[in-house]
């Protein structure tokens, strides 16, 4: 049974990719991800904001209180050199390179064109075979037209576009008021893939603190719907590959994923809650699913149910949701 | 001759750079202003610097100067080229070790930037009094007069005591060299080897002890052999100076500069001389100079070699032509019959006439005087009133110079406004707030005109003694010829103003010349500015036609990201109207320095500087200064109105920066001040303060605890009390039931509010409908300065509740006490004060306090004002600081003196039962005084009974009398910081807490050395960064608390107030109550945690640290185990999150992260490993079933 796949211009042994999170900060897990049958893994990002709050705090803590009083014009010894860009990424990189076969895929966070350039050139002089862009961008101002927001994802995409040889995947927020046009923008402006799609850590209240809090909730199942919808809309009306991401949990959603159109599917919070050995389940009812259903390659269900290839494209899109609604019935 | 290469380095850099190359091992200990030095070595032993020979040298800290210099004899003896750095105290804990190292002619330099000893008060500034006391010691005393001197005799000393093998101690003034910036050559590497012979480092290395060719030394000896033994080293001494005259000599041809053991400066045919050592020797050079060229024939005698002392090289350095001497002392010796210096002279000149040596014929008049104690201003003006002093037909003999001593008229007049100031020199007056980076800018701007320029350039920096709203002040000259001013500026061509809030605090003009330039950062653009100028600033800028430029500097540093932080603008600015460089050239040059001060901390850093640089020129404006003075703005008075007319005229005066002016008789000749004086000063620091909103708050009391400077207060009072209040003081009915229908109020005293917000953070508060708000809400002060200081002074009007009535064991009750420490001069958000505070709110009544040197003693009593504070009966803590190393021992002695004079007090009573009753008597002998009643009850007899024995005219009434007030229970409290506690005080507390006596120690553990900047302590946890252990400390912290529990017999309790205010307050109470010795080891987060302490974090910290299982709680009380119960109480639970989690929120931890990436992993790791075990152990602990007996502390004697 061959289950490989290709994927930003490399063949994978599988569908199966680990997408960005705190697991692959450890080069003993990513070890554990090419053992479990990983296919290929994206490293957690690299936070532009965060190296760029760094060096401020570092700066403040280094000044704060010094040259005030006689007795301790200083507070630190001053180190000659600190690692405030990208070392450690760029060094977890080659690590992780000499740690294992399967492609390593560098993962950038950020939201301006800013050091985007610059790191993406470090990131592959430090070995990486493909670069996800995370273009992380919750626009609160209101004077700040959409098209204005689009162009800077189109404009971060080109510019490092043009610093790197290595492939380049857009991981994409879903909330632009033409998903299609979006994606051909990408596509033109030479996105290699597209990862449908991010998602949005939206806070939460708590009750007995009446404050605000961050809380990383793991997706469900029912999150690969979104995607599920735009990689089947999206396959084959686009050059880039398409990755799909959020809610994959089971062999059977990675299937479906492959059927919608698919070139890879990658996994988070299956792994966070299950373990890394998830991956071997997967991929095992991958192969149950495809030997009872006389299926010989993944390459062959690829895109089977994608808009242009499904019997009634319009389930997805609005008349079919009329029709849905309609048809509900309250339990 | 080596080609010149200039640098611009401190005196203690030029020093560190030549002993690190020429030495193998450093042991050191901080101590101020020495501590840079033992920083720079450690700094570049971590970066891998080698010394001359191509190793990089190990540098050991050690628990205490005494511990640093037996491990500098220790690696001595085994043949390692060893140095250390002292200064003051530090040095006098070296003096033992000292006799040994010379007795064993072992060559070693010690380095000292010279200060003040401790007497009747602490000073940390400069002068000869430390290293006169080390004069008996056997060691070679080289003194040098400025930066170029210290780096030059740091070599000197070096080749002289390798070959001469007598040690020496080479020494220039503490923080007039030691942080002078200075233009210098550079004394190379190259250089070094021409005047080290290595020869001589083999023979060191050959008499080292070594057991393949054993030697024994350090022999006990008795009177038949000691004496003749001891003498046995004389022809050592009788070389040692032609030794260092001959490297001298050496270095003069490696250099071209040229010393003498004494050298003569001024007129070939001066009549009259003045000798003296250090740094004033520049000044005196300066006016002899200056004299000289309007005809004068004077001269100055500059000593090199104070010890061996030769008198042949003294007298041959005199001019045949002199007449007489004027000797100056920077150091007193009360009762001698004269200072140091002026003996050896007297007796140098007597042996050498009779020996026939020099040009002098006959004995010269020789007068001696004091000068620049703690680095009192010396000036040329000083210098002349010498001279003059020597051609009075009735000369002052023994006098003083620089001071007003109307007590015992010793001093001589000088004219203040004789100045020798050149024209040719830029002289620059910066006033400066510390966290504005004023300082850090101005030693840029040094380098930048040092090492662009042919100018030679000096910076000296006045820094402030209160942590909180520092000021400083920078003064920096600029000229052709090398710069010997070692006093101040008081002729400026240049004035700027970084603050604005200083108009009305400092007459910044008055030291502006005719024609000079005034630059103002103020928010009021070039047209409106001079309408808020004060009258006397307009007064002077009209008068002296001074060129008056604005820049709105906080403007443009926060239009490119610099956030408050305006030096580099106002460092553009200075360039840009200075003239000392081409505008042009200036700007590149500003932007190059960024770039290197910057780049290793990021690009971003590096763009903002630059961006702030390209606004600021746009942004400068010359105001077109009116004809006309228009202000009605006056100088405020320093201290507010209800100051004693006593305080006023002293430290009001100090306060008001006119310290110079008080007489010696404004001085108690004791060292005694009044406490309760942080009150009557009005700092105004706070930019936003806490506003209380009454119908959201709980009244839970912890924004009161918590307040580092007591300045957030709450009280509970009949409503009557309200009448007359202020029309905007607030009110509320106090919801504790037993309070009920009393009135409650918080208020904060807005002028003395540093603006942390710890308050604001610790709020469980909020606003139903709007939850950012809380019951306290930070709001802009300048709008409430008048209407709270009305109701502040309402408020404190308002009566205490009655000690008796309040439940002390609980928070939102316990603080309505009133604190008796309040305003100190700590940093905002101290993470110390809120424990000091705590115990003068439960104690302070009777609190007899010792303090260990260090940020609470300086805090705690720095002049002008102490926060030590009294109660409306005139009770409050009395305070005392001995010593950092002796604090336990100190407090242990007012607790055995004490309890003595209480027991010889009843002893007495019982004597005088006849007199006074059975009922007195028996009452103020077995009074119960272990409650506030109690302690009432007793001071009512106490009062009773000295109504009783007035006019009893017995002795034993008298000695009675003169005990009676120790009846009345005192609580004796031990404080100091980790430096103290687990470093060099350790021994002695070890011993108290061995000795049973009822002491209370606190240690507020910042886990590191804070108020000496940030030095590793044995309290420092593993992979924090700090000096000594740039790379992390990759050991664990101590376990104090642990050891303490060790005796059984203490009562110890660990807190952290920010984490659990509750226990903290227990404990508090717990420990005072034991009967014999207690220690709170009490978590204090602080500004060298690299946290924004000043603005609230600390408490979010502190719970940090508990909650990752970092920090724990608890309290070991041996009484519960006389009762059966496990004497140990775990007050936290188990860890709810990773201590990298608490790491991480911290730079002292997270910059190893990015310096040293992988340590920063394992010791991380390791941290965890030791929190877990550490939570193993003490839960273990806790839960453990008593048995037997518990030890009882040892009864009083």
């Amino acid at each position: 049974m061959d289950l490989t796949t290709k994927y930003l211009g490399m063949t994978l042994r599988n569908p199966l990719i680990v997408s960005a999170s705190p697991l692959s900060e450890d080069v003993a897990n990513i070890k554990k991800m090419e053992d479990a049958g990983a296919a290929a893994v994206v490293l957690h990002s690299l936070f532009e904001e965060q190296l760029v709050k760094e060096s401020a705090e570092l700066e403040e803590a280094l000044v704060h209180g010094a040259e005030s009083f006689g007795e301790a014009t200083s507070y630190f010894p001053r180190a000659s050199e600190y690692k405030l860009g990208p070392e450690e990424y760029l060094a977890h990189i080659a690590s992780a390179k000499k740690a294992v076969d399967i492609p390593v895929i560098a993962s950038l966070n950020g939201s301006s064109v800013g050091g985007w350039t610059d790191y993406a050139r470090q990131i592959q002089q430090a070995g990486a075979n493909a670069l996800e862009l995370n273009i992380y961008y919750v626009p609160t101002d209101m004077q700040l037209a959409g098209g204005a927001v689009e162009q800077t994802y189109v404009d971060i995409l080109k510019a490092v576009r043009a610093a790197v040889t290595i492939p380049v995947a857009v991981k994409l927020s879903p909330f632009f008021s033409n998903m299609a046009n979006m994606a051909k923008r990408f596509d033109d402006a030479g996105a290699n893939a597209l990862v449908l799609f991010n998602r949005f850590y939206q806070p939460d209240i708590d009750l007995e603190e009446l404050e605000v809090k961050p809380d990383i909730l793991l997706s469900t199942p029912f999150a690969m719907r979104l995607p599920l919808t735009w990689v089947a809309i999206l396959h084959g009306r686009v050059k880039a590959d398409l990755a799909a991401t959020s809610g994959i949990h089971s062999s059977d959603d990675v299937l479906k994923m492959l059927m919608a159109g698919a070139n890879a599917t990658m996994l988070c919070s299956a792994l966070l809650r299950y373990g890394i050995d998830r991956l071997r389940v997967i991929e095992k009812g991958m192969c149950e699913w495809m030997e009872k259903h006389e299926y010989d390659s993944v390459k062959q269900m690829q895109g089977s149910l994608s808009q242009i290839k499904c019997a009634n494209p319009a389930a997805f899109e609005r008349s079919q949701y009329m029709r849905a609604l309609a048809g509900y019935k309250l339990a | 001759m080596s080609t010149k290469k200039y640098i611009t380095i401190d005196g203690n850099e030029a020093v560190a750079y030549v002993a690190y190359r020429c030495n193998e091992v450093m042991g050191i200990y901080p101590i101020t202003p020495s501590s840079n030095m033992g920083e720079w070595c450690d700094q570049w032993a971590s970066e891998g610097v080698k010394n001359l020979w191509g190793t990089i040298p190990s540098v050991v800290e050690m628990q205490s100067e005494g511990g640093a210099a037996g491990t500098v004899h220790g690696a001595l003896q085994t043949g390692a080229l060893t140095c250390t750095f002292t200064a003051a105290q530090g040095l006098l804990l070296k003096i033992p070790n000292m006799f040994k190292i010379a007795g064993e002619l072992t060559p070693t330099v010690f380095h000292i930037s010279a200060r003040t000893l401790a007497t009747h008060a602490l000073s940390i500034f400069g002068d000869h009094s430390d290293v006169m006391s080390a004069r008996s010691t056997g060691f070679a005393m080289l003194s040098s007069a400025s930066v170029q001197e210290a780096m030059d005799f740091a070599l000197i000393s070096q080749a002289a005591t390798l070959e001469s093998r007598v040690p020496f101690l080479h020494y220039f003034d503490g923080f007039r060299t030691s942080h002078e910036a200075s233009k210098i050559e550079l004394v190379t590497e190259e250089i070094m080897r021409g005047m080290i012979d290595e020869d001589l480092v083999v023979a060191h290395r050959q008499r080292a002890m070594n057991p393949d060719k054993p030697v024994l030394r350090g022999t006990a000896q008795n009177p038949d052999v000691f004496f003749q033994a001891r003498e046995s080293c004389n022809p050592f001494y009788d070389k040692c100076a032609a030794i260092t005259q001959k490297a001298m000599d050496q270095f003069a041809k490696l250099t071209g500069r040229q010393y003498h053991l004494f050298q003569y400066v001024g007129a070939p045919d001066a009549e009259r001389v003045v000798v003296l050592m250090g740094s004033g020797c520049e000044a005196a050079h300066e006016a002899v100079e200056f004299l000289n060229a309007q005809g004068a024939k004077v001269g100055v005698l500059k000593v090199r070699l104070f010890r061996p002392f030769c008198p042949k090289s003294l007298i041959e350095a005199l001019p045949a032509t002199v007449k007489s001497l004027a000797v100056l002392d920077r150091t007193k010796e009360p009762g001698a019959l004269g200072e140091p210096l002026y003996l050896d002279v007297v007796a140098g000149l007597t042996e050498a006439l009779a020996s026939g040596y020099g040009k002098l014929k006959a004995m010269p008049k020789i007068l001696c005087g004091r000068y620049g104690l703690s680095s009192k201003e010396f000036t040329p003006a000083m210098v002349k009133a010498v001279f003059d002093n020597l051609a009075a037909a009735k000369p002052k003999n023994h006098f003083t110079v620089g001071i007003n001593d109307d007590v015992t008229n010793s001093s001589l007049p000088f004219d203040p406004e004789f100045s020798t100031e050149s024209d040719k020199v830029v002289r620059a007056l910066f006033y400066g707030l510390g966290s504005d980076g004023t300082v850090g800018a101005n030693k840029n701007s040094i380098k930048i005109i040092g090492e662009n320029t042919d100018n030679y350039a000096q910076g000296y920096f006045v820094y402030d003694s209160k942590k909180a709203g520092a000021v400083t002040v920078s003064h920096l000259r600029f000229g052709p010829s090398p710069i010997r001013s070692t006093y101040l500026i008081s002729k400026a061509n240049f004035v700027a103003c970084h603050q604005p809030v200083f108009l009305e605090r400092y007459d910044m003009l008055a030291p502006l010349v005719a024609g000079g330039t005034f630059l103002l950062n103020t928010a009021n653009n070039k047209d409106e500015v001079w309408k808020k100028l004060p009258r006397n600033m307009q007064e002077q800028i009209i008068k002296k036609k001074v060129k008056f430029y604005v820049i709105d500097a906080i403007s443009v540093a926060r239009a490119t990201g610099m956030g408050g932080r305006i030096n580099t603008v106002m460092q553009t600015c200075f360039f840009a109207l200075s003239g000392v460089l081409p505008r042009e050239k200036a700007i590149e040059q500003i932007k190059y320095a960024i770039k290197k001060t910057y780049g290793k901390k990021g690009e971003d850093v590096v763009q903002k500087n630059i961006a702030a640089v390209d606004q600021t020129l746009a942004n400068l404006f010359e105001v077109t200064v009116p004809a006309q003075v228009t202000s009605t703005i006056e100088m405020p008075s320093p201290f507010t109105a209800n100051a004693p007319e006593s305080v006023r005229k002293t430290l009001g005066v100090i306060y008001g920066n006119m310290g110079e002016t008080l007489p010696v008789s404004a001085f108690a000749p004791d060292g005694t001040f009044p406490t309760a004086t942080a009150q009557y000063e009005k700092r105004n620091l706070a930019l936003e303060i806490p506003v209380w909103d009454e119908k959201t708050c709980i009244q839970c009391a912890k924004c009161v605890v918590i307040c580092p400077h007591a300045t957030i207060r709450m009280k509970v009072y009949d409503p009557k009390c309200l009448e007359g209040a202020p029309a905007t003081f607030k009110s509320t009915d106090a919801r504790a039931p037993e309070w009920k229908g009393m009135k409650w109020t918080l208020q904060v005293a807005a002028e003395d509010c540093t603006g942390c917000e710890l308050c604001v953070d610790v709020c469980p508060a909020k606003n139903k409908a709007e939850a950012k708000l809380r019951a306290i809400n930070m709001k802009p002060q300048a709008p409430l300065r008048l209407t709270e200081r009305e109701n502040w002074n309402f408020f404190l009007n308002i009566p205490e509740l009655d000690r008796r009535k309040v439940k002390v064991t609980q928070l939102r009750q316990q603080q309505v006490m009133q604190p008796l420490f309040e305003f100190s001069g700590a940093c905002a958000g101290c993470g110390e004060t809120p424990y000091i505070k705590l115990l003068t709110q439960l104690f302070g009544d009777r609190a007899v306090i010792g303090n260990a040197t260090g940020c609470s003693s300086i805090y705690g009593a720095n002049l002008p004002t102490t926060p030590y504070a009294v109660n409306a009966q005139g009770r409050g803590p009395t305070w005392n600081n001995s010593l950092f190393e002796d604090n336990a021992e100190f407090g242990l002695g007012f607790r055995v003196s004490i309890d003595k004079q209480k027991e010889f007090a009843c002893e007495l009573l019982k004597r005088l039962v006849g007199v006074l009753g059975d009922d007195l008597v028996g009452g103020l002998i077995n009074a119960n005084q272990t409650d506030e009643a109690g302690i009432y009850a007793q001071r009512e007899r106490i009062a009773a009974l000295k109504q009783k024995l007035a006019g009893n005219t017995s002795s034993e009434a008298k000695m009675l009398l003169g005990v009676a007030d120790s009846l009345a229970r005192r609580s004796v409290w031990i404080l100091g910081g980790d430096g103290w506690a687990y470093d060099i005080g350790y021994g002695g507390l070890d011993h108290v807490l061995a000795s049973g006596r009822d002491v209370n120690l606190l240690v507020m553990d910042t886990e590191v050395y804070s108020n000496t900047g940030g030095q590793m302590s044995k309290s420092t946890p593993r992979g924090a960064v700090a000096k000594f252990a740039a790379g992390g400390k990759p050991l664990g912290k101590k376990d104090l608390g642990l050891i303490a529990m060790a005796y059984g017999s203490v009562y110890v309790a660990s807190v952290a107030m920010g984490a659990k205010d509750d226990q903290t307050l227990k404990a508090f109470n717990e420990a005072e109550s034991y009967p014999g010795p207690s220690l709170i080891i009490a978590y204090s987060h602080c500004i060298a945690h690299g946290i924004d302490v000043e603005h609230g974090v600390g408490a979010k910290q502190q719970k940090l640290a508990v909650e990752s299982g970092q920090w724990l709680l608890y309290r070991y009380d041996p009484r519960r185990a006389a009762a059966g119960e496990n004497p140990l109480q775990l007050d936290s639970a188990a860890a709810k999150s990773k201590v990298q989690d608490y790491l991480l929120s911290e730079n002292r931890f997270k910059m190893l992260t990015k310096s040293k990436p992988e340590d920063a992993k394992r010791f991380f790791e390791q941290a965890q490993k030791d929190a877990e075990a550490r939570w193993q152990l003490y839960s273990y602990m806790a839960a453990r079933k008593p048995a037997g007996e518990a030890p009882k502390p040892a009864p009083a004697a």
